[in-house]
């Protein structure tokens, strides 16, 4: 049976969910992508420039939605009713698109999750009928919580947004994984291939990142090697590892027949 | 008629017209975008229906990369 990831009753091939900000221009944008093999891709909803704008590309132009299933965000959203209007906008936007990430932050040095918000802004949201993949904190009790709300995802940091400091606490990962109904993916915080590989033998169902790849010095060669990396991980953790064993080394030749 | 769109006032020489319209005037034909107007969203289906009036406070949104 192939190994897919579900979320909200859709499946995809890929585990890997990048993000479309930060490149040098739409075309490192889209190639970035395609070497990643993401389908899932996240997108920020933003005032309209208007005026000097006509006839400029759009990153829709780069990344047909027909192609992706664009997962528009609520970032830069403090407050659980700006979040609730944003992705509104963005449904409108995206022709009744159900499918949303949902972050609202707390704090703009850290963009540290405002978690208070962030579980008020899911209730109204999956009420509302969205398909809620929520970002969140590390805290077991609180993403049990935003299952409970009925959000389809449930998606806490390695480390902060941007910081590439890699998985801080596996341990809660772990208990969150061990005790989840719902797809749990690292968000944020992962800062080069094998933070991703970690995160999915540690059983999570996928990862989202973009500045791991958009401030890579090659970001295209970066988002290749996180394609593989989740895939690697992932298999590792559906083949199982070996038991960790501190003091009872156990050789791999036959210990017989030796010539000594 | 004047109006504020995405936070700035802007002045119109019409006394009435639609967000259809508007979208026209912005330049905006055939872009991927939604519409809030003083709060509430603006369905495409009803930019030809909806009249605009003096005061009224538009926010025009598209996607752009993020994460």
């Amino acid at each position: 049976m192939a190994d897919s990831l579900k979320i909200a009753d859709k499946t995809y091939q890929s585990r890997l969910l990048v993000g479309t900000g930060k490149y040098k221009d739409f075309a490192q944008t889209r190639a970035a992508i395609d070497a990643s093999g993401a389908e899932i891709i996240t997108v920020a909803i933003r005032r309209t420039n208007i005026g000097q704008t006509v006839g400029e590309p759009s990153l829709l132009d780069f990344l047909p939605p027909e192609e992706f299933t664009y997962l528009p965000n609520t970032a830069g959203c403090y407050s659980a009713d700006d979040a609730v209007r944003t992705l509104r906008l963005a449904r409108e936007l995206l022709d009744g698109h159900k499918l949303v990430k949902l972050e609202v932050l707390g704090d703009p040095n850290t963009l540290y999750p405002n978690m208070i918000e962030t579980i008020s802004a899911a209730k109204t949201l999956v009420k509302d009928g969205f398909d809620v993949m929520v970002y969140c904190s590390d805290d077991p009790i609180i993403a049990k919580k935003l299952e409970e709300i009925g959000c389809c995802a449930v998606m806490p940091l390695a480390s902060l947004i941007g910081s590439g400091m890699g998985i801080l606490n596996p341990w809660n990962l772990q208990i969150i994984i061990a005790n989840a109904n719902v797809p749990v993916l690292v968000d944020a915080g992962v800062g080069t291939a094998s933070d991703a590989a970690i995160a999915m033998e540690l059983g999570c169902q996928g990862v989202l990142m973009n500045t791991a790849i958009a401030a890579a010095r090659d970001p295209i060669l970066m988002a290749s090697a996180m394609k593989k990396a989740v895939e690697a991980g992932r298999e590792a953790y559906l083949a199982g590892r070996m038991p960790k064993k501190l003091y009872s080394a156990s050789p791999s030749s036959p210990t017989s027949g030796l010539i000594i | 008629m004047q109006l504020t769109i995405n936070g700035n006032l802007r002045n119109f020489d019409l006394a009435s017209f639609n967000v259809a319209h508007l979208i026209m005037i912005l330049a905006l034909e055939g872009k991927r975008l939604a519409i809030e107007c003083n709060g509430e969203i603006v369905p495409r289906s009803q930019f030809l229906e909806k009249q605009l009036k003096d005061g009224d406070k538009l926010e025009i949104v598209s996607a752009v990369g993020g994460g």
